[in-house]
């Protein structure tokens, strides 16, 4: 299959070809393709996208997938209204 | 290794010194940061760009520095967009105080060609239909205001700084600086030593640890201050939106999202930049009640970053006669991603012992010396 329709982050339509010239450019940790790329960045999280590229990541590299750091996890855990925060709304939809 | 200079801190500020020094010339740049590229200050701010100021320093120097990112793109020859869209910065007053200061303001901005101007109510709901009219009394507009994309604006100094032979070494933390009979001799990192006589503290929230390490004492502090992101939507807001009464920035990125900060006036002074639920609680409410159908959106998260704060919220740039050879880009209060294009050029300046394009006497750390009240910049979110 051709790289540029293998999608590694879908949030932000970030192909596995994408990632790949990011890894040959010389970015090669998570922190560092997150922030030319957004992957990572949009509404999941990383939670599709992180293992994915921690693969890629480590393949370039030729490391254990242990040795590859993911991304830093921050709140919130899932979308959340802001104005579900502003009325203390219990049913989070 | 040899350098004949080495500047700490690889955020904004340090690569645009870099680039402008090895643009006029200058050989053996070394630049060293203890993390990822944009891992401090710089990857954490809002990400505005803005010249409407209180302080006639402050906005000589945003003016400036929005003249450059005009070209940047050019200039730097970067191979990716670095997103600068100028689409204003729309200031809004919510009491009669504001609205008379904001007068003076305008007046200041225009004097030095800030194309600034006083917006009634009725004229700056045409700009951003969504306020709440119920708060706002009137706003000031500057449409060459905008935003910038931090992550890429660095990395576009980085790369053409790089190509001018400047060496980069991130994830290498400086544990040292050795000072004999008051000359720099070496700097000292994790995995190097570099013979150097020169040294730029361009540390960003580490700012005053840097100066430590030279024995220079530097009259600042870092705070955490916090933003959140939520999830992209259709445009539907062009300009930044600021009130420093409501305490609160928000601006939709081209991207699509909303990120949007404020401060929160009790946080302590240190490098914690966690992430709190007392600012996504107090930010959902101001956001909301300025700009009501921000309600719907999603937030995606939130995260925090140090402001290095100085005494007059004003930055501290050139040389000190606390230690030869040792120069300042610190203390920029939140600012120095918008400012860094002249932090640059005015830094290299001094370090060739060139005359600076503007008069940065009230930029200098000397400004503290006798306790006189210097201009305070009030206009900082």
């Amino acid at each position: 299959m051709n790289k540029k329709d293998i999608i590694i982050c879908r949030c932000e339509d970030v192909s596995l070809e994408d990632l790949h010239n990011c890894l040959e450019e010389g970015y090669t940790t998570f922190e560092d393709i997150k922030r030319i790329l957004r992957i990572g960045m949009g509404p999941c999280q990383g939670n599709t996208c992180g293992l994915l590229a921690q693969r890629e990541i480590a393949k370039y590299l030729k490391l254990p997938l242990s040795q590859v750091k993911v991304h830093k996890v921050r709140p919130l855990i899932t979308g959340v209204k802001l104005k579900a925060i502003v009325e203390n709304n219990k049913n989070e939809s | 290794m040899k350098a004949n200079i080495v500047i700490i801190g690889g955020g904004i500020s340090g690569v645009a010194i870099a680039y402008n020094l090895a643009k006029k010339g200058m050989k053996d740049i070394v630049v060293f940061d203890d993390n990822y590229m944009t891992g401090g200050a710089t990857g954490r701010c809002g990400a505005g760009v803005r010249q409407q100021w209180g302080t006639k320093g402050n906005c000589i120097m945003a003016k400036m520095s929005v003249d450059f990112f005009e070209t940047a793109q050019e200039e730097l020859q970067y191979h990716r967009d670095i997103e600068f869209k100028q689409e204003g910065y729309l200031i809004v007053a919510t009491n009669k105080e504001e609205d008379e200061q904001f007068a003076k303001n305008v007046i200041l901005q225009n004097s030095v060609g800030i194309p600034a101007k006083q917006l009634s109510l009725e004229e700056a709901l045409e700009i951003v239909p969504h306020l709440n009219k119920d708060i706002v009394t009137s706003a000031t507009f500057c449409n060459t205001d905008g935003h910038l994309n931090p992550f890429l604006m660095t990395d576009a100094y980085y790369h053409a700084a790089k190509r001018l032979g400047v060496k980069f070494f991130y994830n290498e933390k400086v544990t040292d600086i050795i000072v004999e009979n008051s000359k720099i001799t070496k700097v000292i990192t994790k995995n190097y030593e570099v013979i150097t006589n020169k040294v730029v503290n361009a540390a960003g929230g580490f700012s005053y640890e840097v100066g430590q390490l030279a024995g220079v004492e530097l009259p600042v502090y870092s705070e955490n201050h916090e933003i959140l992101v939520t999830e992209p939507i259709e445009k539907i807001q062009g300009p930044m939106v600021i009130s420093f009464s409501k305490n609160i920035y928000c601006q939709q990125v081209p991207h699509g999202s909303f990120i949007m900060g404020r401060s929160d006036l009790d946080v302590e002074r240190g490098h914690d930049i966690g992430s709190t639920h007392k600012f996504l609680d107090e930010m959902a409410k101001t956001a909301v009640n300025l700009l009501p159908p921000l309600g719907d959106l999603r937030v995606i998260r939130q995260w925090g970053g140090s402001y290095n704060v100085s005494p007059d919220r004003q930055p501290i740039i050139g040389d000190t006669d606390q230690l030869e050879g040792y120069y300042l880009a610190v203390g920029f209060s939140g600012h120095g991603f918008m400012f860094a294009p002249m932090t640059g050029l005015l830094v290299s300046e001094v370090i060739l012992g060139l005359p600076t394009t503007i008069d940065i006497t009230d930029l200098h750390i000397d400004r503290f010396k006798n306790n006189e009240t210097t201009e305070y910049e009030h206009s900082v979110v």
